[in-house]
Order: structure tokens, then C-alpha cells, then sequence
């Protein structure tokens, strides 16, 4: 932009282009029947055709990043042509991505991955899950493999005070706080096991959402020790919940299901071997390790993603 | 089309009391227009003095056009999410905001006043107004014009990063984009886009009127025809200002 705008001309134009931009963005969109995706379009390379060439993408938040890269270094340790297309976005824009090829393989969390697929979905339990996945991963052209055991999943959070002010340990617990403001990604407002959840599952009345566009990360946090939210949707795995005593309210009716890491690939690239060498590194990797990679990725000393994907593999022997 | 269903959504009056469990259209129109009015005064408030004295005097342009230029690099989503962090309030995020609008109004400012025929000036001074007055009764109303084009570029870009703030939970407009955009909802993300796009508009052409009447009589608009039809003695004029980049 100019420093200056001298005419009403010179404004309009810009604003009229930001429209039409966004406009056409927006398009461009659903000309696919809404199912193609921009965020990760933009690259071009598509890696359909040699088997052996593989995109890796991920969600838009740490801990999948590095799932991402712990992945793709497995497989390029085994002679894959990988390449990244870290955090794309929220589920909405990475598995349309994957259903087209963009990307080939991202790494999925079982529950929620279920309830993309199977809006009116209510397995919960593992097992459950996995059998509803198979039955429609189908059309995103891709294929589910091994489960992890490491599982990171959706908590409601508030701060020891608020829990003990209103004697909180569950969430059906929160229909008796009174209205409490509820932090989170902006597609909880939207997801079955979202804020409509919470009110069919616990019929609670009382939620009022505020999108926090981070992940449960720290502006998350920072609403809700500053008391601008009560009750905070943060990852099972962040040690924030630890580092800063927040009371996790515990989850009876399983509104929020199973959420083990599910590593999903292109239907095109699952030859067996790539899948011997995924399920391997999923066999290996424990919900105490994404603890323990989410603390370092926090730490002061900010370490690269990739490194530390690379430093967990070399730890566990690939 | 996806224009005339986001324009449904808007017309929808169930959106404008609440959208996704989240304020609905008056609420986060209301505090969009707040947030970008408080920053658009404290920008003014900043740039105009700042700018009038670089211009009346000639002094410190360089160094002014050096701050801006470098004021202008900020990331402002970046910036936003730190200071947030320190406080999760409206004051940093008008901090922010403001740091993006003076730019625009500090060379719309200076530059209108350098721009403003020397021997005006010279004149004036001959007459024995004092700085103060060749300031307020010659300078300023000569170089309106360019001052509120420097204010409306800066509220224009002011209202449309205002959406920014969504990202941390503060209300704007961009909740409807971003949150259209979280849940494959084209529809209300297009909404969102044209929401901010028409106040932005709205609030341009209020400032392009108010830029009319604050033009004197007899200075040129802009680029208007009337250049030729005023301009009154072969004057050897000054070279047009050139701008900081």
C-alpha cells in the first residue's frame, strides 16, 4: 500500500480488490461441491504417481506438526522421496487435501477423525472407533493404519480456584456454576462433540463459546488464568495443564471419545511396506512421549520441529 | 452463489443476535467499530502533531520516514499475539493497531504540508501571522485534502486488520471468517468478508465526504478536473513531493 491515498478512487479500488479476492477465494472453494480445499493447494506439486514420493501434512498446532515430521523421517529414512506440508489448518482443510491428493499421509486423532467422517458417530471406545473409521475412510481415498497408544485428547479445563469456588470435578458439574464462557478453536462451535455436544450429551445450557484461534495454546491459557474465560479446551498431552495446576474436569459421559494417533494415508501410496514401516513407528509411540515432545517443543529454548522429531526416531531406534 | 447466500446470512436476523453460541453481527460489528475508532483516534493523536511539525518546520523527515518505513515492517498478527499474551485486553491491541495506522497519516500529514506552494508561506509570513497562525489559517486548511487521504488510508487498513484480533478471542468481525473458515462454512465466511469490506467502504466514503467539504475553495481536489480551471499565476512551483518509498 501507498503512504498515501490521495483520491476516494485509490481506497475503493483497494477494498473492492480485497473483495473480489476474498470472494474469489471463497469460490474457488466450492466449485469442488465444497470439498476441495485451498490451504494446501498452493504448492501444485501434487504427488500422485511415483509411489515412493510422499507429502506429509499436519493440523495446524505443534504436537501434530512433530507427529508429522516423526512420520515422514521414518519414511525417508527408508528410502521415501518425503516432503512437508506442515500445519495446514483444522481438520476441515487438511483432510479435504488428503481426499484429493494433495498430501498423502497426515497423522489423525482417532475420535475425531470418527466424528469428520460420521456426524451422528457415538463409538467411544477404541475398538468402536476403529471399525467406524474403516468403514468410511473410504472416501477420503485414504486408508487408516495401526492405532498409537499415544492418545491426546480434547480435556475441559479451569483453574483450581474456579473448581474449588464451585466445586467442580466433572463436566457435568459445570450445570451448576452458573453461565461460564468456554474457550477454544473456533470449530468447536461446530463440532458434534463440540459446545452442541456438551449440550446433548450433559445438557448443559449455560455455555457461552469464545474462539480462541491457537489450539488450546497460550492465548488459551492466558484467558483463563486471567479469568476472561472459565473453562478452557486444552489438549490432554499440553503440560500447561500441569505447569499452571489447572483442574482437568473429568469426562463420564465420553463426550469426547477416543483419541489415540491414527496415522492416515492415501489409498494410492499404501503399499505394504509403507505401512510396515508407519505401524512401526505408531507401535512405539506412547502418550508419555507427546507429553514429553509437547514439553520440549514449549521449552525456552524453542527447538525446531523437524529436530525434534528426528532426535525422538534416533531415541527409538529408526 | 455463495455471494447471495452469504448475503442471506447477513440479512438473517437470528446472526445478528448470535452465531455459533459466539455474539452475533450487532455485537461484533459494534466492538470492530470500537476497537478500530479508538485506534484510529490514538493514531491520530500520534501522527498528526508528529506530522504538522515535520511538515510546518522541514525538520526530521528523513528520520520520520526511516520510523514508518520500519514501524510498517511489523508483523502485525505476530505482534498482536505477543503483546496479547502480556495482557489479553483491547489497550495492546490498539497499540497495535495504531503502530499500523500512523504510517499513512504521518506522509499524508508532512506530505501536505511540503506540498503547499512555498511563496504561500513566504507570503503570509510577510503579512506577520506568526508560525502558529500560518500553521492553523494557511497551512492546515491547504493541506486538508492530503491529511484526511493520509487518515483514510490508514482507517481503511485499521478496519480491515481489526479482524486479527479473532484469532485471540477479543470480538470482531473476523470471528465470522475465521470461524466460517474452521468449520467448511463458506457461506458465513464470505458473509464475514463482506461485512468488513462494507463498513470499510461505509467509513471510507463518510471520510471522502467529509474530505470535500474540508477542501477550500479554489485548491484542487485530488485529481480532479478543476486543477487547470484554478490554478491562477505561472508561479514557478515546486517539485510534486515525493513519497517515502
Amino acid at each position: 500500500m501507498s503512504i498515501t491515498r490521495r483520491g476516494a478512487l485509490g481506497a475503493a479500488a483497494v477494498a473492492a480488490a480485497l473483495t473480489l479476492g476474498l470472494a474469489g477465494c471463497a469460490n474457488s472453494n466450492t466449485i469442488g461441491g465444497g470439498s476441495s480445499s485451498s490451504p494446501a493447494s498452493s504448492g501444485g506439486a501434487t504427488a500422485s504417481g511415483d509411489a515412493k514420493s510422499i507429502v506429509v501434512g499436519s493440523a495446524n498446532f505443534g504436537e501434530n506438526e512433530i507427529l508429522g515430521y516423526i512420520y515422514g523421517g521414518a519414511l525417508a529414512d527408508k528410502g521415501y522421496s518425503v516432503s512437508y506440508k506442515p500445519a495446514i489448518g483444522a481438520r476441515a482443510a487438511y483432510l479435504p487435501a488428503l481426499q484429493n491428493g494433495e498430501i498423502n499421509l497426515v497423522p489423525e486423532y482417532a475420535g475425531s477423525l470418527l466424528s469428520y467422517l460420521d456426524k451422528s458417530a457415538n463409538a467411544k471406545s477404541g475398538d468402536a472407533v476403529k471399525s467406524g473409521i474403516d468403514a468410511k475412510i473410504g472416501t477420503l481415498n485414504a486408508k487408516a493404519l495401526d492405532f498409537a497408544e499415544a492418545a491426546d485428547s480434547d480435556s475441559l479445563n479451569v483453574t483450581a480456584s474456579f473448581a474449588k469456588e464451585k466445586g467442580l470435578t466433572s463436566i457435568a458439574d459445570l450445570a451448576k456454576a452458573g453461565t461460564v464462557t468456554l474457550a477454544a478453536n473456533p470449530e468447536f462451535a461446530t463440532r458434534p462433540d463440540g459446545v452442541k455436544g456438551l449440550q446433548s450429551v450433559y445438557g448443559l445450557k449455560n455455555i457461552k463459546f469464545k474462539a480462541i484461534n491457537d489450539g488450546g495454546g497460550p492465548t488459551t491459557l492466558k484467558a483463563l488464568v486471567s479469568n476472561q474465560v472459565q473453562v478452557a479446551d486444552i489438549y490432554s498431552t499440553t503440560p500447561s495443564i500441569k505447569q499452571n495446576k489447572l483442574v482437568t474436569l473429568t469426562d463420564p459421559k465420553n463426550l469426547f471419545a477416543s483419541q489415540q494417533v491414527v496415522p492416515i494415508v492415501s489409498t494410492s501410496k499404501a503399499t505394504s511396506d509403507l505401512e510396515s514401516i508407519v505401524n512401526g513407528v505408531s507401535a512405539k509411540l506412547t502418550t508419555a512421549d507427546l507429553l514429553d515432545l509437547n514439553t520440549k517443543a514449549s521449552g525456552s529454548d524453542k527447538p525446531d520441529y523437524q529436530a525434534l522429531a528426528k532426535a525422538w526416531l534416533s531415541e527409538k531406534g529408526f | 452463489m455463495l455471494f447471495l447466500q452469504a448475503i442471506q446470512w447477513i440479512l438473517d436476523p437470528e446472526h445478528w443476535s448470535e452465531v455459533n453460541f459466539q455474539a452475533g453481527i450487532a455485537e461484533e460489528l459494534g466492538d470492530h467499530l470500537w476497537l478500530s475508532f479508538l485506534a484510529v483516534v490514538f493514531t491520530a493523536a500520534v501522527a498528526l502533531p508528529i506530522g504538522l511539525y515535520i511538515g510546518h518546520t522541514g525538520r526530521g523527515r528523513g528520520f520520520a520516514i526511516v520510523v514508518a518505513n520500519v514501524v510498517r515492517a511489523v508483523p502485525t498478527l505476530g505482534l498482536l499475539s505477543v503483546l496479547l499474551l502480556v495482557s489479553l485486553t483491547i489497550p495492546p491491541a490498539v497499540f497495535v493497531f495504531v503502530l499500523l495506522g500512523v504510517p499513512p497519516l504521518l506522509a499524508g500529514a508532512y506530505a501536505g504540508l511540503e506540498a503547499i506552494d512555498r511563496q504561500t508561506i513566504d507570503a503570509s509570513r510577510a503579512m506577520g501571522m506568526t508560525e502558529w497562525q500560518i500553521l492553523r489559517r494557511v497551512e492546515l486548511p491547504l493541506a486538508a485534502p492530503l491529511i484526511l487521504g493520509g487518515l483514510r488510508g490508514a482507517t481503511l487498513q485499521i478496519i480491515a486488520s481489526v479482524t486479527l484480533v479473532s484469532n485471540f478471542g477479543i470480538n470482531s468481525l473476523g470471528d465470522f471468517i475465521l470461524g466460517g473458515l474452521a468449520a467448511n462454512d463458506y457461506v458465513q465466511m464470505t458473509a464475514g468478508a463482506i461485512l468488513v469490506t462494507v463498513l470499510a467502504l461505509l467509513v471510507d466514503g463518510l471520510l471522502a465526504v467529509l474530505q470535500r467539504f474540508a477542501t477550500p475553495r479554489g485548491v484542487p481536489r485530488g485529481r480532479g478536473a478543476s486543477t487547470a480551471r484554478v490554478r491562477r499565476l505561472p508561479v514557478p512551483n515546486r517539485a510534486p513531493v515525493s513519497e517515502g518509498n
